[in-house]
């Protein structure tokens, strides 16, 4: 690869070709600020905060998108530089709201650390702002016009990682916004509610809806009997939140301060997730021998649910008929546990902590409710829930490690591990290998389907058959594998597929930032503490064992199709004409 | 054939059309059958001549004699007296302001007297519809010199020599352009045709088009033989009708005839031509942004580099000319190198159009050598400031430009004389401002004119666009104090340093430079003072100005 | 959307999308023909060229001689950018929207006139100017006004 070398702030820098100025300075060890770059997926020089001196240009160049050239000479920290930055973000701050205290980002704001930064203490620029209402229509996220500063990293994400393309730029100029076709609220629009964009927009513009103080009222009310359930990805996170390094396993710590908070059981999703594999498993099993649909397909992740749902509805047949392990956890919270405990349904409130906004609107779809009662209550996602601990004035990192309740929180490595990509798949195929061949697998470990690949294939000698295994995470990966399938030449039998960049662990409820190499520090942790549990294959799990001779019956019986299993339905991409 | 004496041409140009010049041509017809002078006398529908403000104008040939301000109800008259009997209808001539007598032929008007006409040298001169009215002034002889005695780096080397520049305000060497887009690795490649004209003050492009349509589809061919690209595209605004018109009328018989399409005049070169409409967005005039227009996406512009010659459109290597450029290529081809270079400047070869408006007594489209001085468009050309004023100020190269005053106006104009002196050649439009008007008010118009086309990608020029003329209007309606001035050179200087493309970097200029030259009256206005020109509304009160965009 | 406009649409749609870069010319003969974009016409070409919705809005929202709303039968641009503000124009519209009693932006009730903002057509020379729909109209003053609406009345 051919160098080039520059000279930035005088240090000679060698690159290689191709290289921005702001990536070469990196190198450098100068940081140069930014606002709308987004590292692979958002590179536009649209903020002009990262602006430096190139010698001989008459402007100052975005450093962002800035090709390094050889003799260039770069002074990123010179007053005409630091002036123009300065005047840059007041302009930027003369069309926001002045609600840092009372904006759900303070503190972790990219626009107010700037502005801190650049020692911005006055906007001397008065007159129009943008005014737009709030679009509060998505009971996942909140979409505050005024707030945005166009940087558009949402759309970035939303078209490049998503391929959903449910948010572009709207209008021009000054009026310009960053919204759904005909300015409509998300929950109109062909969005999933991933809340990737939540993730990487540097303001409070787009933000998980708020649901904390519905929780609140119901652990105030002592005539409610509140279940907590706590999603795989969760325990991998929520110590960021809380202040800890990213991939911080906090198991123990999480369950003791859902104890403080008052909830009356705390109880895991990854027992439902054990559980899920049950179901699956033997769904994946019926499909192969009876010549049903193939292949089959993941349906745990209500993003992708709802993706598929509106760009590939003529496909819903593929999805496993299961229920997610939030909504089986919900189901068996008011039956089963209900019974065992010997608590009135009506009585009991399941909430759920997931990494996940889509999940807020998996808890209120029509057909969750099959005991009777909404399988789930209230969904909460990691970054409320830290803000809760916040609240309640929790000292998280010197809580003592508790232990989940019984029976709902026994689990197994294999239900962890849903929530990394390729997690449902290597616990699917753990146990099935084990019921079909009744032999143990040689390794539990299944390199194959781990890691950030985009799309993961393995093919798995099952007794006889040759099990043809396909892992994708991101829709955008789920769109070229959709394709392959209905290309005829993928010849699959079962497919995971989860919606967010790196699975659950990197959901668009997950602690901000949430980046690449924070996705891959949380995966590591997921494997970490597979590789510690005792149990580490679904149906060996005691309390999934007895959950069937106590109550379900057999995987796939009449109470599991009642109460465990779904359907789905076609959302229109384009409204019917 | 039958010879005719004499040859009747009628504007039909955009500013002469607001006038129905069709009833003129339906009047001279029906009056020519009248009086039985049909088979010796043809009417022609011709593009602009140039005089607007004088429109509809009409010339009889073979005097030349130039008729403004013609009706219906004059054509009787024109035809028994002059065509019928050899004696100009006086009370109709063009009378020349600084002159005591009617001028009897254009060529006597001083208006024309400086004007070297290169690019518009068909312009009013040709039936536009008429492909074999451009070939017999010339038209296509030089394709096919180039596709019969040229080697494509031949074609490059000429247009390099001539030292012909972009004529749409940048001012960059054609001929380089050129060649980086001849050696540019990638298939297909593109030439495109700039005629988003959207530079206030400036119609050149429009008039060009519908006066001289073939030359440009000539000179895209030249172009695409040149660096080796079959396809052009030309986008022009959707406002442009008449151009569009007549464009596609041109192509149309180009491809009839063999100079368009496939295999022209059987040398084995392919090309053709497509007409794209724009739909109303100045900032596509950014060759990038129109790339995006083109491509069917909003007209954002991209980061540059890469550059077009490099990536263009659809990502290919594509040369992007505006249409004053294009027209000059033929000429530089048929004449040579140094006869291009004999006119102009060194530095910038060549003659340029200029589009004069505002408070000038000869409003219209002229074609000048290079380096002419303001003042000899303004006071030779261009008849003076009417109604008594004084001159103010003018802006030069549209709404983009800077503003000019007194003192300034021997300068040359070419590009590198007029950007060293803080302004712009730009696109051409020169706007007269006579001593009637309020410089606030007039800089107010130029920052709304930015705020309304600023495409907002970039944040400096979105929310600076805004405030500049949030400030220039508080200022204007008396709520102005000095503070007011400091935020607007700093505004200004951030917009000259920080957005991402032209449109946000050039906004500051006329702001500026009005500032630079009128600082006293602006700061008339601040506190209970008055506006000098009387213009701006009482201290205090709201203006006209706050509604509306 | 009526059967005859979605028809309409369709045959419009037909006739560019196979043209490099359809959007915009199908836009504009949209517009063209039915005088706005509505959003069912945009429904329809997001749907006919495979693209999201979001994407032809965004399109058709960046540029001024598309509108998402019906317009008056008779649109009239007006421009006040200097060359014409420096020759009378605010007069000008004044007085255009005291005769059409509408503001700038607005559609008289009758649905007969729009008046809009346009920025610089490029007929300076003839300055102050309009265009009323495709005719253009310049050298205007107040008491001209009648006159131009009367063709249009």
């Amino acid at each position: 690869m051919a160098t080039v070398t520059l000279n930035i702030d005088g240090q000679k820098v060698a690159v290689e070709l191709g290289t921005t100025i702001l990536e070469a300075a990196q190198l450098a060890g100068i940081n140069i600020p930014t606002l709308c770059y987004l590292k692979d997926l958002n590179v536009v020089g649209a903020c002009r905060v990262c602006l430096v001196e190139v010698k001989g240009a008459r402007n100052l160049q975005a450093s962002c998108v800035t090709p390094a050239g050889e003799g260039m000479e770069v002074t990123t920290n010179s007053p005409a530089v630091r002036n123009a930055r300065r005047a840059v973000l007041e302009l930027i701050l003369s069309d926001h709201p002045y609600e840092c205290l009372t904006c759900i980002r303070s503190t972790n704001c990219e626009l107010q650390a700037l502005a801190e930064a650049f020692g911005i203490r006055r906007v001397r620029y008065e007159g129009e702002r943008l005014q737009k209402p709030l679009d509060q229509s998505s009971p996942s996220i909140v979409r505050n016009a005024e707030k945005c500063v166009l940087c558009r990293r949402c759309a970035a994400v939303c078209e490049k990682v998503q391929n959903v393309q449910a948010i572009a730029p709207q209008n021009r100029g000054f009026g310009t916004v960053i919204a759904p076709a005909f300015e409509a609220g998300l929950a109109a629009a062909d969005c999933v509610l991933c809340g990737q964009c939540t993730l990487v927009c540097p303001t409070g513009a787009l933000h998980e809806k708020d649901d904390i103080q519905k929780v609140w009222d119901l652990l105030s009310d002592p005539a409610k009997h509140v279940v907590v359930q706590t999603a795989p990805a969760t325990r991998v996170s929520v110590g960021e939140g809380m202040g800890m390094p990213p991939g911080s396993i906090v198991t123990g710590r999480l369950v003791a301060a859902l104890r403080r908070l008052g909830f009356d059981r705390v109880f895991d999703t990854d027992f439902t997730a054990d559980l899920t594999i049950m179901e699956e498993g033997y769904e994946l099993i019926d499909r192969i021998k009876t010549g049903g649909v193939l292949p089959m397909i993941t349906s745990c992740s209500p993003g992708w649910i709802k993706y598929i749902e509106h760009f590939y509805p003529e496909f819903l047949a593929h999805l496993s008929t299961c229920k997610s392990p939030q909504q089986m956890f919900g189901a068996l919270a008011k039956t089963y546990y209900a019974e065992k405990a010997g608590i009135d349904p009506a009585d009991i409130y399941v909430v759920s902590i997931m990494p996940c906004t889509a999940k807020k609107f998996e808890a209120g779809r029509a057909e969750m409710g099959s005991s009777g009662y909404p399988d789930v209550d209230v969904v909460l996602t990691t970054r409320e829930l830290c803000r809760m601990f916040k609240e309640a004035g929790l000292d998280f990192a010197e809580l003592p490690e508790e232990e989940y309740d019984a029976p709902m929180g026994i689990t197994t490595g294999a239900g962890l591990i849903f929530g990394a990509t390729g997690g449902v798949m290597e616990a699917a195929l753990r146990t099935a290998y084990e019921v079909i061949t009744g032999e143990p697998l040689a390794s539990l470990d299944l390199e194959a389907v781990r890691g950030m690949e985009g799309i993961k294939e393995a093919t798995v000698q099952v007794g006889d058959l040759p099990v043809k295994v396909a892992v994708a995470h991101t829709l955008g990966n789920a769109r070229k594998v959709m394709e392959l399938i209905r290309s005829g030449q993928a010849g699959y039998h079962f497919v995971e597929i989860m919606c967010c960049p790196g699975g659950c662990i990197g959901g668009g409820g997950q602690p901000i930032p949430t980046d690449l190499e924070i996705r891959q520090q949380r995966i590591k942790a997921i494997y970490t503490g597979d590789a510690a549990m005792t149990l580490r294959k679904s149906h060996e799990n005691p309390a999934v064992q007895a959950l069937y001779a106590e109550f379900l019956g057999h995987p796939l019986g009449e109470k599991s199709h009642h109460l465990l299993h779904t359907h789905y339905v076609e959302r229109r991409r384009n409204r019917d004409l | 054939m039958q010879l005719q004496r004499a040859h009747v041409l009628v504007c039909h140009g955009t500013n002469c059309a607001l006038h129905a010049p069709q009833a003129l041509v339906d009047a001279f017809r029906r009056a020519l059958r009248e009086t039985r002078l049909e088979p010796e006398v043809r009417v022609v529908e011709t593009g602009c001549f140039g005089l607007c403000e004088q429109g509809p104008t009409v010339v009889v040939y073979p005097e030349g004699t130039l008729y403004c301000r013609v009706s219906p109800a004059d054509v009787g008259e024109i035809v028994s007296e002059h065509l019928l009997k050899g004696r100009p209808v006086g009370r109709l001539l063009y009378r020349d302001p600084a002159a005591v007598k009617t001028v009897q032929t254009f060529p006597e008007a001083r208006y024309f007297q400086k004007q070297v006409r290169v690019v518009l040298r068909n312009c009013g001169v040709i039936d536009p519809s008429s492909i074999e009215e451009y070939i017999a002034r010339g038209g296509y002889l030089s394709l096919g010199k180039v596709l019969t005695t040229m080697e494509p780096a031949g074609v490059v080397q000429a247009v390099t020599d001539s030292g012909l520049r972009g004529r749409g305000g940048a001012g960059f060497p054609t001929g380089l352009k050129w060649r980086f887009a001849a050696r540019a690795a990638g298939e297909p490649k593109y030439v495109v045709c700039n005629a988003d004209e959207g530079e206030p003050g400036t119609f050149k492009d429009r008039l060009i088009l519908e006066g001289d349509p073939h030359a440009i589809l000539e000179a895209m061919a030249i172009c695409g033989y040149a660096t080796g690209a079959h396809r052009g595209f030309i986008y022009i605004r959707g406002e442009y009708r008449l151009s569009i018109t007549m464009l596609e009328n041109a192509i149309k018989s180009a491809k009839e005839l063999g100079l368009l399409g496939k295999n022209i005049l059987g040398t084995g070169f392919d090309f053709d031509v497509e007409v794209r409409l724009g739909s109303g967005a100045y900032v596509c005039g950014e060759e990038t942004a129109l790339f995006e227009s083109l491509e069917g996406g909003r007209g954002e512009p991209r980061v540059k580099p890469p550059y077009p010659t490099d990536r263009g459109l659809w990502g290919r290597p594509t040369v992007i000319n505006n249409v004053e450029t294009l027209a000059s290529i033929p000429h530089i081809i048929e004449k040579g190198p140094a006869w291009f270079r004999s006119l102009g400047t060194p530095g910038t070869p060549g003659t340029k159009v200029f589009t004069l408006c505002g408070n000038i007594v000869n409003t219209g489209l002229i074609e000048v050598p290079m380096g002419i001085t303001l003042r000899e468009v303004i006071y030779e050309i261009g008849g003076g400031i009417p109604g008594g004023r004084r001159f103010k100020l003018a802006q030069t190269g549209g709404t983009s430009g800077g503003c000019v005053t007194e003192e300034l106006l021997d300068l040359p104009m070419d590009y590198d004389t007029m950007a060293k002196a803080g302004t712009a050649l730009g696109s051409g439009a020169l706007l007269i401002i006579d001593d009637s008007h309020c410089i606030v008010d007039v800089a107010r118009s130029f920052a709304k004119f930015f705020m309304h086309e600023s495409c907002g990608k970039c944040a400096p020029c979105r929310e600076g666009t805004r405030r500049l003329y949030h400030i220039i209007d508080g200022i204007a309606g008396g709520r102005g104090s000095p503070r007011d001035l400091e935020l607007l050179e700093l505004l200004s200087r951030t917009l000259y340093m920080t957005p991402l493309c032209p449109l946000g970097q050039t906004a500051p200029l006329p702001i500026m430079t009005t500032l630079r030259y009128f600082r006293p009256e602006y700061e008339a206005h601040f506190g209970s003072g008055v506006c000098p020109a009387g213009v701006c509304a009482e201290p205090g009160g709201s203006t006209k100005e706050a509604r509306a965009w | 959307m009526g059967n005859e406009e979605k028809q309409c649409v369709c045959a419009i749609i037909a006739r560019y999308r196979d043209v490099p870069g359809p959007l915009l010319p199908i836009l504009q003969g949209i517009q063209e023909e039915h005088g706005h974009l509505s959003e069912a016409a945009m429904h329809q070409v997001a749907a006919s060229l495979g693209r999201p919705p979001g994407e032809v809005y965004s399109v058709a929202t960046f540029y001024t001689l598309f509108s998402t709303r019906p317009r008056g039968k008779y649109v009239i641009r007006v421009c006040e950018n200097a060359p014409c503000h420096i020759k009378g124009a605010p007069a000008v519209i004044a007085e255009l929207e005291k005769a059409l009693d509408i503001k700038a932006g607005e559609t008289t009730p009758d649905g007969k006139f729009s008046l809009e903002f346009t920025s610089c057509v490029g007929i300076c020379g003839v300055a102050p100017a309009i265009m009323v729909n495709q005719d253009v109209h310049g050298n205007l003053t107040p008491s001209s006004i009648a006159q131009v609406l009367g063709q249009y009345r």
